[in-house]
């Protein structure tokens, strides 16, 4: 084991460490504004990024099938389509369900846990039960090596810079647009937003059908990492809450500082203890941070 | 959207009907007492057996997260029953099928064991596929006295005179696998991957024995994942550390994908590293893909790609029916086999009575197999041969190595607790 080794080894990890937290706010941002400011507990959030997923692999199919020419670049596309798709589902959703039971946040639980079963069967029955991947171009596969014995995944940057991406959207849009306006007029106080003329109703719906886009082009980007099968939603759905709850619920930065927290003391942990013993370390963490800081890391400081 | 599509559908059914029924020719070639014998001989233990109809049953996991895996073992069984019933049947009787679906849960695959058992009196059942299903139904079956025909590989470590276990037991699969490693492409050091639960746990220990004590190699590392994990960076980082001469892996499911997806990003390929797994067969081949496996190899008893007369008839009547972008992986063969062994044993046995049955099982010899010759242990597992096989890029297997001989089922191997 020479210097250079050990060198090598600990850039790779904390890059591993950094793909590892590019992956986990990706799957909080779109829940931290579906969750974060509009209080409803989503619990079909996974299966809008599985509706993402899909979207990619249907347009490997297509192309594939239509026009092999235009394999290598078909991605960033499907990634678009990807957030229609999830935004257009959301908006259903919204206007079919959610609209009706604002009053009621348990109830959404059980209406979404609904919604998220009724999903996943629709998947069995129209693609089938078997984990499908789409084919990925070639210039996201194999990894970049600057030096010998140094590889860094080029899917894992190409998560990293989409999150970048749609993080500084979501910023950008939540505190520099009308619609983020609105959203946060309407988070902070619903009658006086609407009695300055809000149409809170349609903020609401815009509100959750962005988020749920959001899950879409989170499950797009981790066809790159991972297969997509019609249970995949539950595997992401518990990491995505603890994300945004552990962050704060209302706070888009405490989402992001959350992510990068656990993503760096799990990733550490997983190298120098077991896989598992990892996992139970980085949740005792978890708990016992919520325990003398219930509210999460950052609390909003609006009075609700 | 479809991935499997109905291709079949253009089959003409007689060209099916043909198809199906040539596989199951050299079937004929065994031991046949079709003769029809009085209901009141073969049956004496109130089984579902009447003069035209004996009835079995199938219990697999049709919806829910096992029905991933599980759906090739339900067409393999159903194509079984199918060919048998085209030849006439099992003592002269049709064989009618009941299917139960265990929902990939462990409580209802008990529920539907105990309906298909003491409501329906099934002759024998064809069913389960996870370790924690088969544990789950085998109270009930020795305390009803039915007959399982269990498809999957599996840890060992379990003998039941209820059970007749057409998979490979751990040692089978392993220790030929280990030895190649070593032999073939001298290995010394291996690095030990898995996914959480009892069978890469069980495998693992069989692997380090054999390793340390056997072998006189080294295990320089033994990792496991939750099921379902995705995040495999730091166990990257860890094996470019270690530096092991041989990668032997138990990763299953959905964390399959993820895990060779990430050796490959972090460029651990098939030529630089050897890696030996126990656990992709053709069926998760499919969703790993070619590019990322190509060159890492598979320890099992079959691969769609075997070249013998029994496996291309076998391999032609399957596509037949279920179209021709269907793959067979190791369990699904295992699955094949379940129905025309319980036809040998009960022709054998000239009764359905299931101490009968499993007493005439003993030595019963499968020369069809697609898998080639197997023959039944007193111990209820099979022997049969063990295999090596590479990787391609367009995700299929090419058989590399064979053991020269049937490998005898040990499924308490000593020296290995």
């Amino acid at each position: 084991m020479t210097p250079s080794d050990i060198f090598n080894i600990t850039l790779m990890q904390g890059f591993a460490g950094l793909s590892l937290f590019a992956v986990l706010l990706l799957m909080g941002l779109g829940l931290a504004i579906i969750f974060g400011q509009m209080g409803v507990i989503n619990m079909a959030h996974g299966e809008f990024m599985t509706i993402g997923a899909y979207t990619v692999y249907l347009g490997s199919v297509l192309t594939a099938e239509y026009a092999p020419e235009f394999m290598p670049y078909y991605f960033p596309f499907a990634i678009v389509a990807a957030f229609f798709f999830a935004f257009i589902a959301g908006w259903l959703i919204e206007w079919g369900l959610i609209r009706f039971l604002y009053q009621r946040p348990l109830d959404t639980l059980l209406a979404t846990w609904g919604v998220s079963l009724a999903i996943q069967q629709i998947f069995r029955t129209c693609v089938g039960p078997k984990e499908v991947s789409p084919t990925l171009p070639d210039w996201l596969l194999g990894s970049w090596a600057p030096s010998e014995g140094l590889d860094i995944p080029i899917n894992g940057i190409f998560v990293l810079s989409l999150t970048i991406l749609v993080t500084l959207g979501v910023v950008l849009a939540l505190y520099r647009s009308r619609w983020g306006l609105r959203v946060r007029a309407t988070v902070s106080n619903r009658v006086m937003a609407n009695a300055t003329g809000i149409d809170t109703k349609k903020t609401d719906r815009l509100t959750f059908a962005i988020g749920c886009g959001i899950a879409g082009i989170a499950g797009a980007a981790f066809t790159t990492i991972g297969s997509t099968g019609p249970t995949s939603g539950q595997l992401y759905i518990v990491d995505a809450f603890l994300v945004v709850t552990f962050g704060g619920t209302a706070s888009l930065m405490g989402t992001v500082v959350s992510a990068f927290g656990i993503a760096q003391t799990q990733s550490i942990s997983e190298f120098f203890l077991a896989g598992s013993m990892a996992k139970v370390l980085t949740l005792s963490v978890i708990v016992l941070i919520l325990m003398i800081r219930p509210q999460g890391l950052f609390a909003s400081k609006v009075r609700h | 959207m479809k991935p499997t599509d109905n291709t079949a559908d253009t089959y003409s059914p007689q060209r099916r009907q043909i198809l199906q029924v040539m596989g199951a020719l050299p079937l004929l070639a065994m031991p046949g007492l079709s003769f029809a014998q009085a209901t009141a001989q073969v049956n004496t233990t109130k089984l579902a057996v009447t003069d035209k109809e004996v009835t079995v049953g199938q219990l697999h996991s049709s919806t829910g997260t096992m029905a991933i895996s599980e759906t090739g073992s339900i067409q393999a069984e159903q194509l079984a029953i199918e060919q048998i019933n085209a030849l006439g049947g099992v003592l002269g009787r049709k064989i009618r099928l009941i299917k139960e679906d265990g929902a990939s849960d462990w409580p209802t695959f008990a529920e539907k064991a105990r309906k298909l058992l003491i409501n329906d009196h099934c002759a024998a059942i064809f069913g389960c596929w996870t370790s924690a299903s088969r544990k789950a139904v085998l109270p009930i079956f020795e305390k009803e006295n039915g007959l399982l025909y269990y498809p999957t590989f599996y840890e060992g470590l379990e003998q039941s005179k209820n059970v007749i276990y057409t998979g490979q037991e751990a040692t089978q699969q392993i220790l030929y696998g280990l030895d190649w490693a070593q032999k073939e492409k001298n290995a010394k050091s291996f690095f030990l991957i898995g996914s959480d639960y009892i069978w890469p746990r069980t495998s693992m220990k069989i692997a380090r024995k054999h390793i340390e004590n056997f072998q006189k190699g080294k295990v320089v590392g033994e990792e496991y994942y939750p099921l379902g994990s995705t995040n495999f960076g730091s166990l990257v980082n860890k094996i470019k550390l270690q530096k092991p001469d041989c990668l032997f892996v138990a990763v299953v499911g959905g964390s399959n994908v993820a895990f060779y997806k990430a050796l490959k990003a972090a460029g651990i390929t098939g030529v630089k590293q050897l890696l030996l797994t126990i656990s992709v067969t053709e069926d998760e081949l499919t969703g790993v893909g070619g590019e990322n496996f190509n060159g890492f190899y598979a320890s099992m008893k079959y691969f769609q790609s075997l070249e013998n007369e029994n496996n291309k008839k076998f391999v032609a009547a399957f596509k037949a029916k279920y179209g021709p972008k269907a793959v067979i992986g190791d369990v699904t063969q295992a699955s094949y086999l379940g129905p025309w062994l319980w036809k040998a044993a009960v022709e054998k046995a000239r009764s359905f009575d299931v101490d009968k049955v499993v007493a005439a099982s003993a030595n019963i010899e499968l020369t069809s197999a697609p898998e080639g010759y197997v023959k039944v242990d007193p111990n209820h597992h099979l022997w049969s041969k063990s295999r090596i096989a590479v990787g391609l890029p367009d995700a299929s297997f090419k058989v590399v190595s064979e053991s020269p001989n049937l490998i005898k089922p040990d499924p308490f191997p000593k020296g290995y607790q």
